[in-house]
């Protein structure tokens, strides 16, 4: 079933929506659960949640969810409308992440092209079994209040018709709509269809809302004429009205004449003139349209949700613009001509070109909260199944990173904060024989540095103990002799290694010894990179740091030879030209300058690249000095091409299988087409100390 | 109708395979001359500028702009372990794409395309499963010539033999 709707848009529309509001519903179970009780409103989106996975999933044939959502929400039905007082919070949150888990299998198979057939049913079981026992504990057993009208939409204010009282009264309303809301007549006919809860004996003007074109002028004019007879007093009328969006004023007469014209009314009744259009696609149009309104406020207009393969295409596209901007503006066939006009259009294209490029970056830029919240569920899940207790505090989630990178980094974060929760965080007896804080902290924290964003992932846990990191290396075999030496970073930085963990027992959540190592490995494939600090017996830090964007960075080109490469302008402390006197090696013949008083190391590209050509002696290039994560290195180069917007490219695949290249962070293309090579400073520096 | 409707499928097929299979692309090195399956074959171009890559085996030769898109290539007489020799007007690029991956061959000059039936072809007399380094599938005969066919596949595949002895 699932085949024909492949990459169908109703069927993209429902994965996203669904996840979407999965999501959402997660994030407030977690926050209940912390309350301790379900307020009505989460109940209520609860409900309303399932009540449209329900029926969306219904219409897209995939009936396991259908099946599932239908039975949580029966659950929740009862629990809203009967209000029960015991409820097992936890068994229930359980019940419903146990669901929410569910869907999200289903629709990764949806969305892998399979079919979505799990089977609901142990779980729909267990919901029922689970609301029987609310029932039970409830006394309530006998409750008629069964959700039994699956597909059919509810109206809730159904229960005010039941209401209808003494004798009917006849007023006349004169409804104005916001001045701006547009679509007059669709806004008059949702009153009209919601009218009809109330009663059913009305009239408007103009009559026919639907058909009738002139009539968004007549209302935007006269306003919403109705007349009404309904037995509810006044103030009911009016509240109902301002129950409805958009609309800006209400006035609401009561008629003396009742009978006449109740009579009119009634005789327009029976003639059949009514003017509420019947045909359900007129409904289903108002209806979507108000659900939009109510759902989404005003919001709904202004955003749009774009596919990232649309976006990606896009951004290629202003890459490739930067890169032709610079082959027009500097044009060899240019060269040494005066052309003032030419460059103050050529400036002028230049100023476009970036605008427009920050602004495709800025609409590819998330924020980090739904992944931060994420996290929720993991400390949940583990603290639960521990016994221990653990707080996570989230702050700058509001921090923006493309993409692509959340993408990539979402998995090594979960690692981490399992990491710290599973093995970090001790449990409560020993945290209060400790006397620490009986509740564990787990700090979840993203800020703007420069040109990068720093996770930071805190725990007051036990922290890492240099022993153990250290006995267990050694007894890997990672590490030889050299560990007494070693500084508290690198053997913190041991843990990345592949094959190591300190934990003995393998626990359902970590420790198998596989986790670090991965995460350091997709940390580097996005181009950032992890520091770990800790204290044994007050937590552990990880901070991780990631680039803002892949693709467009400031560069400088350079020139050593007949190559070119490219270096990111944010790593370039400063470039001078020295002179040989300066320049000294100690007895491994590794070369060093000293600039004002501090020393650095010298590396020359052309020996570490083996490039055949280029200069050798030390005053016929010039050094730039490169800062990097932890050392400040100078490189020697023959010459600076100059400073230029560079779109970074992946090498090509062939080359990417065949070997990785330490200190090549990719290539690009330059204004006069020729490709440049990105140089990656902390690879760079890795690579000279390895030497 | 709907037997006709078939026949007329496998047909228009069988003339699909005639215009691609069974079609090779020949060049010359010395004094031998390959053969290229023409499906793998996106294009023929000049000699271009090309960006040296550091720490690659010899025979990658760095990468090259194709429109924008960045190929590596490879030195088709250096893969072959032949000696090197000077570019000039007659050495072509040609462009290969196998499973996704795009790759620049560069050869001494490219010869014709020729069709040689399968039944023309007769396997390389020592060729065994284990062979990493035998490029060549079998050998073509087009009237008393003898075409080497190359094994595109193996041609792209990095030597795991390098591979160990770089890490060891």
């Amino acid at each position: 079933m699932a085949e024909q709707y492949m990459n169908d848009p109703m069927q993209e529309v429902f994965i996203f929506e669904t996840s979407q509001q999965l999501e959402q519903m997660e994030q407030s179970v977690i926050k209940t659960e912390a309350l301790g009780s379900y307020p009505s409103e989460t109940i209520n989106e609860i409900f309303r949640i399932m009540h449209t996975i329900k029926s969306s999933a219904a219409m897209m044939l995939i009936n396991n969810m259908s099946i599932l959502a239908h039975t949580t929400e029966d659950m929740f039905y009862f629990i809203r409308e009967e209000k029960p007082a015991v409820i097992d919070v936890s068994t229930l949150s359980d019940l419903v992440f146990e669901g929410i888990d569910f869907m999200k299998q289903e629709l990764e198979k949806i969305k892998a092209g399979a079919e979505a057939d799990g089977n609901p049913e142990i779980l729909t079981d267990k919901i029922k079994e689970h609301l029987k026992q609310l029932k039970a504990n409830n006394n309530l057993t006998d409750s008629q209040v069964i959700n039994n009208e699956p597909v059919k939409e509810k109206y809730y204010i159904s229960s005010n018709k039941a209401a209808k009282i003494s004798e009917p009264k006849s007023y006349q309303a004169v409804l104005q709509f916001d001045e701006d809301c547009g679509m007059e007549n669709i806004r008059a006919f949702t009153v009209l269809h919601n009218l009809q809860e109330i009663t059913e004996a009305f009239r408007s003007t103009p009559e026919d809302v639907i058909n009738d074109p002139d009539c968004v002028e007549t209302i935007k004019r006269d306003g919403f004429i109705l007349q009404i007879n309904t037995p509810e007093p006044k103030e009911k009328l009016e509240a109902f009205f301002h129950s409805m969006a958009f609309i800006d004023q209400i006035e609401i007469v009561e008629l003396d004449k009742t009978r006449e014209i109740q009579e009119e009314i009634c005789g327009l009744l029976s003639e059949d003139t009514i003017s509420v259009p019947q045909s359900k696609e007129a409904l289903t149009a108002c209806l979507t349209n108000k659900e939009a309104v109510v759902n989404n406020g005003n919001q709904s207009q202004s955003m749009i949700s774009v596919s990232v393969e649309k976006l990606d295409k896009l951004m290629n596209l202003v890459g490739e613009m930067v890169i032709s901007e610079a082959m027009v503006t500097q044009n060899p066939d240019l060269k040494g001509l005066v052309l003032d006009n030419f460059s103050k259009s050529a400036r002028q294209l230049k100023k476009i070109t970036n605008e427009l490029q920050d602004m495709v970056m800025s609409i590819r830029m998330v924020p980090l909260g739904p992944t931060f919240f994420k996290m929720n569920r993991i400390v949940r899940d583990i603290s639960k199944k521990l016994g221990k207790e653990i707080n996570l505090e989230i702050l700058g989630e509001e921090t923006e990173v493309d993409k692509n990178i959340i993408e990539q980094i979402g998995d090594p974060m979960m690692h981490i904060v399992r990491n710290s929760a599973d093995h970090g965080i001790e449990a409560v007896e020993t945290r209060i024989r400790q006397g620490k804080p009986r509740i564990g902290t787990i700090t979840l924290e993203a800020k703007n540095a420069g040109g990068e964003v720093l996770i930071i992932i805190r725990d007051d846990g036990k922290g890492l103990s240099r022993d153990g990191i250290l006995q267990k290396a050694l007894e890997n075999g990672l590490v030889g002799d050299e560990a007494a030496n070693m500084t508290d970073t690198e053997v913190f930085n041991l843990i990345f290694l592949p094959g190591f963990s300190t934990k003995d027992a393998v626990t359902e959540f970590s420790g198998r010894g596989v986790g670090m190592d991965v995460v350091a490995k997709n940390i580097e494939a996005v181009g950032g990179n992890i520091l770990v600090e800790s204290v044994e017996g007050q937590g552990t830090t990880i901070t991780l740091k990631i680039p803002l964007t892949l693709a467009i960075i400031e560069g400088m080109n350079i020139r050593v030879g007949e190559s070119c490469y490219t270096l990111p302008i944010m790593s370039i402390k400063e470039s001078f030209i020295p002179k040989a006197e300066e320049v000294f090696r100690d007895t491994d013949q590794n070369e060093m300058i000293m600039i004002r008083g501090k020393c650095y190391p010298i590396m020359r590209l052309k020996e570490h690249y083996k490039v055949k050509t280029g200069a050798t002696a030390i005053e016929d290039g010039i050094l730039i000095m490169l800062e990097g994560e932890t050392k400040t290195t100078c490189l020697f180069a023959d010459e600076l091409l100059g400073e230029q917007q560079v779109v970074v490219k992946t090498l090509p695949r062939y080359i990417r299988r065949m070997k990785k290249i330490q200190g090549l962070a990719g290539c690009t293309l330059l204004g006069d087409g020729n490709i440049s090579l990105i140089l990656d400073v902390n690879g760079l520096i890795q690579k000279r100390l390895k030497n | 109708m709907a037997e006709a409707f078939d026949e007329f499928d496998e047909l228009e097929l069988e003339e699909d395979d005639e215009t691609e299979e069974g079609k090779y692309l020949t060049f010359n090195l010395d004094n031998e001359t390959y053969g290229l399956e023409i499906t793998y074959v996106t294009e023929i171009i000049g000699i271009q500028k090309i960006t040296e890559v550091p720490e690659l085996p010899e025979y990658v030769k760095g990468i090259m702009s194709l429109r924008g898109q960045i190929i590596p290539v490879v030195d088709v007489r250096l893969r072959f372990s032949k000696p090197e020799r000077e570019y000039d007007e007659r050495t072509c690029v040609i462009v290969v794409e196998i499973s996704d991956i795009m790759v620049g061959l560069i050869v001494d000059g490219v010869a014709e395309v020729v069709a040689i039936p399968e039944e023309e072809i007769v396997p390389h007399p020592d060729l065994n499963e284990t062979d990493e380094q035998q490029f060549v599938r079998g050998i073509g005969k087009v009237g008393t010539a003898v075409k080497l066919i190359l094994d595109c596949q193996k041609l792209l595949e990095d030597d795991e033999m390098e591979n160990h002895n770089q890490e060891a």
